[in-house]
């Protein structure tokens, strides 16, 4: 079966928006570290530097999962491995 | 593809690697592109630091002033981030752990000067993600032996059932490929969200995207390398185990 090719970078656009979703994961991890951080912080201000780098170190680690979703979505785009 | 990712209005959007000088490898055609140059660049820069602090230090005074104070500065921070994480084993990788550090920060706040960073390429990231991966594996075999190295990959079960074995080499297998496509993802998308700013606003994107240059260049940047430097150095110490 033969596609248009604008249908297929359509396609595309939809399947490349669709997989930026995954973006509000890492939104909801990383706000539950901050907030499990800024109370630890209210308990502890004592060891404010140390509670700030593990929980930068933690939420970093946790964005992978939507900077795959980001990086599918990049390659949908503009190396558009769906095209023939 | 004539008319652009969306109808822009302002310049073009040029986010991608550009070849720029095609050669012969063995019969198989090789591309020197943009992300060589700004590589060299970034280095040079380096190395010239890298001999003025060596020429400072050598005339270095008691009481330091000046470029001096700056040098030993960078040092001591460096040198006790490494502590701090790896204890003991600190000193054995303080050397390496400092140079990815300045490398990849250069390279990561490299777009502030005008150039693409080196980092938004994942022929960059993946190699020091493999370096990485050949580190943890080369301290693993030099620190373990090979039975806890055998029972800790059978981990869950017993060392006479490696069932698991193959899910844990698929578990080490994407320990490079993850470090480097974290670093790679965050570099990019910092690099597109500028590009699409730039290039679709025109005009009217004068003054106030420095701001934005402050979050996508220097603190995604800056972020991006300490996670890379602590997570590296997290996995040599587990790899290195408690025994020593």
């Amino acid at each position: 079966m033969e596609f248009n090719e604008n249908f297929i970078l359509g396609c595309s656009a939809i399947g490349a928006g669709l997989a930026v979703i995954a973006g509000i994961g890492p939104g909801v991890g990383q706000g539950i570290a901050a907030g499990h951080a800024a109370g630890a912080v209210g308990r502890n201000p004592g060891a404010k530097s140390d509670i700030t780098s593990t929980m930068l170190l933690g939420q970093a680690v946790a964005e992978t999962t939507g900077l795959y979703g980001l990086l599918v979505a990049i390659l949908l785009l503009f190396v558009k491995p769906l095209l023939p | 593809m004539v008319h652009g990712i969306l109808l822009s209005s302002g310049g073009e959007i040029d986010v991608m690697v550009h070849g720029l000088f095609q050669y012969s490898f063995f019969g198989h055609p090789v591309w020197i592109t943009t992300t060589h140059v700004c590589l060299l660049i970034v280095m040079l820069v380096l190395i010239g630091f890298s001999i003025a602090a060596g020429q400072a230090m050598k005339k270095g005074a008691e009481i330091p002033g000046g470029f001096q104070n700056v040098i030993e500065l960078i040092v001591e921070k460096l040198d006790g981030m490494v502590v701090g994480s790896m204890g003991k084993n600190a000193p054995a990788f303080s050397n390496y752990i400092g140079t990815i550090f300045i490398f990849i920060l250069i390279s990561n706040i490299s777009g502030l000067f005008g150039l693409r960073p080196p980092t938004a390429d994942y022929g960059v990231t993946f190699p020091l993600g493999v370096m990485t991966f050949i580190l943890i594996h080369f301290n693993q075999f030099k620190y373990q032996k090979p039975k806890a190295i055998w029972t800790d990959m059978c981990s869950p079960l017993p060392p006479w059932l490696p069932i698991w074995f193959p899910i844990n080499v698929i578990s080490e297998i994407a320990v490079p490929v993850s470090l480097s496509l974290r670093l790679f993802a965050n570099v990019l998308s910092g690099t597109i969200m500028m590009a699409l700013i730039y290039g679709l606003l025109g005009w009217v994107a004068t003054v106030w995207p420095a701001a934005l240059h402050v979050y996508f260049d220097l603190f995604s940047g800056a972020i991006q390398t300490y996670v890379f430097c602590m997570l590296t150095m997290t996995y040599i110490n587990n790899a290195i185990g408690n025994e020593n």
